[in-house]
């Protein structure tokens, strides 16, 4: 009996009128926890009830505790006939299980009914006294804290990630049972939203354990999710990653909200080229899809492979920071075995955390996703849900290989989802193979510091997790790899896709923007086994697709990477979508990107050729509109002293070194840029003509439609910009004004005989119109960013497209200069800082006395296949020397050299060395640091943001909670507020609803019906975050929206799912002044030394 | 192809205050549409019909669903389905429960009831107010009228705290729910030429003088009904013109007084008699429901429109009520001097608002 709850409830307000004879009701009240209920009195003749009841005291199991939700159900007391359900509360106490959560549940729920939407108000005292259970046999887990948050919550630092966590469970859906023809839609809705909460309690429980069982105390990126597979039952599963979180005291809490300081930074050791090398695997970031249908009495499995090679971006994290040098090579090894056995002996490698400590992500292999198509059957044996755990092992196996063929022992930002069409069901796995940093892996790693010292790796985080992580010579696919474009020091490919955020600490140059793809493909109706085939048929065309537009629209957009990226494929009877989301960025360190190049198939057709002419026009204006818009200007840092010069250049052979020499190919062409370079006029083509520009060919109808809806992507207006990851580069002055919203659109397709151009053309003006819309309403918060921008997307019906929306709009100062806070560097750890300092001061004086700027980034011209390119190689064509014209504009604080020839020099002497020279010693650890003192000042000079006037903004706004009664809560589905900080997470909120109604039109058809369901998801969900004391939600998402209609019978319901974390926040105080004044200066000091 | 579902939700309600008054102003979403695009909503951002007419459609839901709470003001601020932020709060009340002073115009000390809201029609089409605003003016008219019906404490007051509207618009509805309880009539002809603003001056006189609150201010009703003992007093003021001896020296009185200091004396002089009665008969007859309803009509016809015809200015009007009031107190037969200082106050100074030069 280890756990007593004590509920009061005091009063309600608002209700509803329940006797239309005196239009009053006569209340009370149930309270029901598991099998014992309670009752008020009845408090007569009032919309307003005071009941101020005793404590009702439930004697229960913490398993108990932890599963079931209190359950309360508000009536209207009827002497002759039945009483009369007004609507219920249900109250998840999860939180108060956990030490550190909230202590009390007191407030005012909104009353709801599945019918009716919300019908007045309770207000609700619950409190539980946990006593001790040493039992080590307990089934249950409380003090296990859950986070929604992807990333260390702020205000904890890790101090251990143990890893990945999965469970699922089953049951019968109450929907379809028998028993539903008999009873009320309310009975079955309130059935199946009490089944529901049990088993997200017993789902949460069970993760719990296993966290336990882990050493952990803490799941972060907990992420639950319901497969509604109608007549074969309901699953509920979930996945997260196991920590062992601590809570920083209040002296590093202002540190805290960025980075906790634990993160040991050392990427020293991890280069996996080796074990590239024993990997006899060549794939690149590759999709497949194995779809074998299942079926209970044949099973007979129909099994497709295939392997979409997507543009993937690898680094290598080769400790190049000399200090180890090859001494350190066995240690290396030491301590990359470390890494590797910590993670092999975890099953599943997998990590759902989008962002990391600074440190613990070394390098990035690229995308990994699998799909795979099912057919659903019942389920017989709910406790035993043998299947479906062996469809999602099969799935993370997959994955699992992917990332090792990608050179990489580990996945990030990992997710999974279903889509369901009647019997069909593709399950998808995506996530991001990277190398980690062993030292979160091991135990006993809580001393941080202390042991691995010495590998710290001076090599810049800016640009380190760029680095490929496999072997040049077994290259998992095609790519084109350079010299990294910040370092110098190790190779990069030319694109990188990711699911993860964009690692604050990483050099970026410009904005991001959202890119999308969008795509629609019809297909037959067809039933079991035929349609599974027809799918997974379709699905690798698809992928394949959406990765040519997303990389088409990339390179228009002039950026070189995609972060967040996300993409979903949704089943219907008669059509699959898919859409994939994420943010483009440039990043500094990786080559700019090549122009669109259009050709004709038939040469000598003069109006063809004109057309194509005009064509390349437009895309070439777009890009060189892009690159304005963006402000994409990369830092054409050069180095004029030919001493620095060398040195880098030693460096760099020296990193050449057991580096094969490039196909004769990428000779030749080498040699040729070399050649051209010396043409001093031809030097602004070069630029872009370094590298192979992407082709497009126009050959047939389908390929003019792709470049229109390539073009017809509308940039956000003036003011506004869009990502959907958890904020946007190139913007740091955040003001506290957020707005979050839901949109939800549904169209409906009138015509039956669409093609798929025309449907694409639908889909992607629903999407684009959305946005537009967007736009339009937040137009009064300009400037403004939409940031964790989610689209869903589903075919709830045949002919329906629906698109439902979550983000946040979040304002920022007008007066934006593009600068970085100065806080991303005060946070860092105080020994770091001082490093930095040093550096600076070291560069100071060596810019004043060469008057130049050593390069931070030289450009290896390699020529490149993107994985995607490869697959439509007939379509590619190599040109060089043609493109658009290189913007040459130099900032003013860089050394104006122009920096296309100047690549092109490099790269060709470095060509040469290499070509001479096999053995160069390495390079000094001297040049090395100095090229990263100079790309954190460099980053430093561009953040003199103005602080007084961040405050100023921030005090204005403040008055917005005034003196309301309702405890204003914001939302965000990022995981913090602007300007503000997290000092209390209270807990996770995991709710589920349903709504159903037999009067649509008297609603407001299912706009008005769907409209006012999710303002009271919304109003709910603040309800139990005010209760618990908090006044935002964090990491919010809705999971979930499934709506059904039926308009001739005037009925609709709808199904929500929702979860977040609730927090307390507070204002930012001031940031330490001395510190952000060490950094003016410092910048100061840069700039200085720049000019 | 079809939209065949459309909606925003934001977790602060999102209201648009120009397509608040495009609905509170009974605008279809088409005209609304249509009006945003002619005041150029389009222009200042990047947008095209379809947006706004998304826009709108959101926006219009939006004020429905809000419809319920707007109508008892007090909800809005505890009800936990939309946060709105307190001054947003402040805005959409006050927008919602004003009303076109053209409208008010013609409802002013009608029943509200059924029967006069089945006239909206008629009046919309007069003033050129939509029909749905009408509907939705009225009915705040109603639904303020019964809440304070039931209320005990000053009219003004209590309209401020249910319905938490400023000062200003709280003393218009107290005066409409006057007008409706006393059911003056100020729809004749000759009264056509007074405001709303008029009645709503001469309204708060009335209310703070010749009430029962006046008085007592804790009695239900207080503000609403008119003194009765007030009323049975005025009777007593039938002597001044009854009695032949006391009408003479009142008028030989005011007469002195007032030679020389204005060009309307011989006019003065001439009616004084006639003005007196007039203006007496009014009091002596507010004991009958019917006459309290002709009170503005009765100022008009025996006050107003001789003085209006013999072309006294405003100040005129001064002069002369300031010496006729005054002068009842030197008449030594004379008793009534409180219950004449009640009347006449008001009086004063409703004929003030309403004699327009």
């Amino acid at each position: 009996m280890p756990g007593k709850l004590k509920a009061k409830i005091v009063a309600g307000r608002h209700l509803p009128v329940m006797d239309r004879a005196s239009d009053l009701t006569d209340a009370f009240v149930e309270v029901k926890f598991g099998n014992t209920t309670f009752k008020t009195d009845v408090f007569p003749k009032s919309l307003n009830p005071q009941w101020n009841s005793e404590w009702f005291k439930f004697e229960v199991d913490d398993e108990d505790l932890q599963d079931e939700p209190l359950q309360i159900t508000v009536l209207d007391h009827d002497t002759y006939s039945a009483n009369d359900a007004i609507g219920k509360v249900y109250i998840d106490i999860d939180p108060l299980l956990c030490t550190e959560a909230a202590s009390v549940i007191s407030g005012w729920f909104p009353i709801y009914d599945t019918i009716h939407g919300i019908r007045g108000e309770i207000n609700v005292l619950v409190k539980v006294e946990l006593f001790n259970d040493l039992n080590r046999f307990r089934q249950s887990s409380c003090g296990v804290k859950f986070f929604c948050t992807t990333s260390i919550p702020r205000g904890y630092r890790a101090a251990m990630v143990h890893g990945f966590l999965e469970e699922l469970v089953v049951n019968e859906d109450p929907e379809y049972q028998w028993i539903d023809r008999i009873r009320t839609p309310r009975a079955s809705n309130e059935a199946r939203q009490r089944l529901i909460s049990l088993m997200s309690g017993e789902l949460q429980r069970k993760i719990g354990l296993k966290v336990l069982e882990m050493g952990g105390n803490a799941v972060v990126g907990y992420l639950q999710c319901f497969d509604l597979e109608g007549e074969s039952g309901l699953v509920v599963r979930a996945i997260g990653t196991a920590c062992t979180l601590e809570k920083l005291t209040s002296g590093s809490l202002a540190s805290a909200h960025t980075h906790p300081n634990t993160a040991p930074a050392s990427n020293a050791c991890n280069s996996p080229s080796k074990d590239g090398k024993e990997s006899p695997l060549a794939h690149g970031c590759r999709s497949t899809h194995n779809s074998p249908v299942h079926s209970a009495c044949s099973s007979q499995r129909l099994s497709q492979n295939f392997s979409v090679s997507v543009p993937t971006l690898i680094f290598t994290g080769m400790g190049s920071g000399g200090s180890a040098g090859k001494e350190a090579g066995p240690l290396k090894t030491l301590l990359r075995q470390q890494t590797q056995t910590a993670l092999e002996q975890r099953e599943f490698p997998f990590f759902t955390l989008t962002s990391f400590p600074p440190g613990f992500l070394v390098h990035v292999g690229g995308v990994v996703s699998a799909r795979s198509v099912k057919l659903l059957d019942r389920i017989h044996n709910p406790d035993e849900p043998e299947t479906r755990d062996a469809w999602w092992e099969e799935i993370r196996q997959e994955i699992k290989s992917h990332a090792k063929a990608l050179g990489c022992h580990a996945v990030v930002g990992y997710s999974e989802n279903t889509s369901i069409c009647e019997e069909v069901c593709i399950l998808s796995a995506s996530g991001t193979a990277a190398i980690l940093n062993h030292r979160y892996m091991r135990e006993g790693c809580l001393d941080i510091g202390s042991t691995d010292q010495r590998f710290e790796d001076p090599s810049p985080p800016s640009c380190g997790f760029c680095h490929i992580p496999y072997d040049e010579l077994n290259m998992p696919f095609p790519a084109q790899l350079t010299y990294c474009y910040n370092c110098r020091r190790q190779k990069v490919p030319d694109v990188l896709f990711t699911t993860i955020d964009l690692p604050a600490e990483a050099a970026v140059t410009g904005k991001g923007c959202l890119i999308q793809a969008r795509l629609c493909r019809l297909k037959k109706k067809a039933q079991g086994e035929v349609n599974a085939t027809v799918i997974s048929n379709l699905l690798p065309f698809m992928e394949y697709e959406l990765h040519t537009q997303l990389m088409n629209k990339l390179k228009l957009r002039s950026m070189n990477a995609l972060f967040g990226l996300h993409i979903q494929i949704s089943v219907g009877e008669n059509m699959l979508l898919g859409l994939a989301s994420a943010t483009g960025v440039y990043l500094t360190a990786l080559p700019a990107p090549g122009g669109i190049q259009i050709a004709g198939k038939t040469t000598g057709d003069m109006s063809n050729e004109q057309h194509i002419l005009t064509i390349q026009k437009r895309i070439n204006d777009t890009i060189a509109r892009n690159k304005e818009l963006y402000q994409i200007n990369p830092p054409k840092l050069f180095a004029l002293d030919p001493e620095v010069f060398c040195g880098t250049n030693m460096e760099l052979t020296e990193e050449g070194v057991g580096s094969p020499i490039p196909e004769p190919r990428h000779r030749s062409r080498l040699f040729r840029s070399h050649s051209e370079s010396s043409d001093e006029v031809s030097e602004l083509d070069l630029s872009h003509g370094k590298k192979d520009a992407f082709v497009l060919e126009i050959d047939d109808t389908d390929a003019v439609e792709d470049i229109h809806s390539l073009l017809t992507d509308a940039s956000p207006p003036a003011g506004f910009h869009s990502c959907n990851t958890e904020t946007m580069p190139g913007i740091y002055n955040w003001t506290t004004a957020v707005q979050m919203f839901t949109s939800v659109r549904v169209l409906r397709l009138s015509n039956a005989n669409l093609s798929n151009q025309s449907l694409n053309k639908i889909f992607t003006d629903l999407c684009e119109n959305l946005l537009k819309s967007f736009y339009f309403k937040l137009r009064s918060m300009v400037p403004c960013c939409l940031c964790h921008l989610n689209f869903n997307v589903a075919v709830p019906e045949e002919e329906l497209i629906q698109v439902s929306v979550t983000a946040v709009a979040m304002t920022f100062d007008k007066d934006q200069t593009q600068e970085r806070p100065a806080e991303r560097f005060i946070t860092k750890g105080g020994s770091e800082t001082d490093e930095q300092l040093q550096f600076s001061l070291e560069l100071c004086a060596d810019s004043s006395s060469t008057n130049s700027q050593p390069s931070s980034r030289i450009s290896g011209t390699v020529s490149l296949f993107t994985p995607a390119a490869k697959l439509c190689q007939s379509q590619l064509v190599v040109v060089h020397s043609t493109g658009v014209p290189e913007n040459t504009i130099v900032s003013s604080r860089a050394a104006s050299v122009d920096y296309g020839s100047f690549a092109d020099r490099c790269s060709t002497w470095l060509e040469l060395l290499r070509l001479k020279a096999h053995t160069i010693r390495r390079g000094s650890v001297k040049t090395s640091r100095r090229t990263q003192s100079l790309a954190h000042s460099v980053s430093s000079l561009e953040h003199c943001s103005p602080l007084t006037e961040g405050r100023s903004r921030s005090v204005r706004s403040s008055r917005s909670f005034g003196g309301s009664p309702v405890t204003m809560v914001k939302m965000t589905p990022l995981s913090f507020l602007p300007g503000t900080r997290n000092i209390k997470y209270l807990g996770i909120i995991n709710m589920f609803f349903i709504r159903e109604t037999t009067s649509l039109r008297e609603e407001g058809g299912v706009s008005g019906f769907l409209h006012s369901f999710i303002a009271e998801v919304f109003a709910m969900v603040r309800a139990h975050v005010a209760a618990l004391g908090g006044n935002a939600v964090v990491s919010y998402s809705m999971k979930d929206c499934v709506l059904m209609e039926n308009p001739n019978k005037n009925q609709a319901q709808c199904l929500i799912n929702v979860s977040g974390d609730a927090v307390i926040y507070v204002r930012e105080t001031d940031q330490e002044p001395t510190a952000s004044m060490t950094n003016m200066g410092q910048s100061l000091c840069a700039a200085d030394g720049a000019t | 192809m079809a939209v065949e579902l459309d909606v925003f939700v934001g977790n602060t309600t999102i209201m648009d205050e120009e397509v608040y008054q495009l609905w509170l102003d009974g605008y279809t979403v088409n005209d609304a549409v249509k009006a945003r695009m002619d005041a150029g909503v389009l222009e200042e951002c990047e947008a095209d019909a379809d947006v706004l007419l998304s826009d709108t459609m959101d926006q219009y839901r939006t004020f429905q669903m809000c419809e319920r709470l707007l109508q008892s003001p007090a909800k809005l601020a505890n009800q936990l389905l939309f946060q709105i932020t307190p001054h947003r709060q402040v805005m959409l009340i006050e927008r919602y429960y004003a009303f076109d002073d053209t409208f008010v115009r013609e409802v002013l000390g009608k029943k509200l009831s059924k029967g006069t809201k089945k006239d909206l029609d008629d009046i919309s089409a007069k003033t050129g107010v939509t029909l749905k605003s009408c509907r939705r003016q009225f009915d705040n008219f109603k639904r303020v009228f019964k809440v304070v019906e039931e209320l005990k404490g000053p009219l003004v007051e209590n309209i401020r705290q249910h319905f938490l509207l400023s000062d200003k618009l709280a003393r218009d509805y107290a005066a409409i729910v006057f007008f409706a309880n006393n059911r003056f009539e100020t729809g004749k002809k000759k009264l056509q030429y007074l405001t709303f603003q008029d009645f709503a001056l001469c309204a708060g006189q009335l209310i703070n003088n010749w009430t029962v609150g006046a008085v007592d201010n804790m009695v239900e009703d207080m503000d609403v009904d008119l003194d009765k003992e007030f009323l049975q007093e005025l009777k007593e003021l039938k002597i001044l013109i009854a009695d032949k001896d006391l009408l003479d020296q009142h008028k030989s009185l005011v007469c002195t007084a007032l030679r020389g200091k204005t060009k309307a004396f011989a006019e003065m002089e001439a009616n004084f008699k006639n003005l007196s009665r007039g203006l007496v008969n009014i009091a002596t007859k507010l004991t009958n429901t019917k006459d309290v309803r002709d009170f503005f009509i009765d100022l008009v016809e025996k006050f107003i429109e001789p003085c209006r015809s013999d072309r006294w200015t405003a100040a005129d009007i001064k002069l002369y009520l300031t010496h006729y009031t005054n002068s009842a107190h030197i008449l030594d037969p004379f008793k009534h001097q409180a219950v004449w200082d009640r009347y006449m106050g008001v009086i004063k100074s409703c004929i003030f608002i309403m004699y327009h030069d």
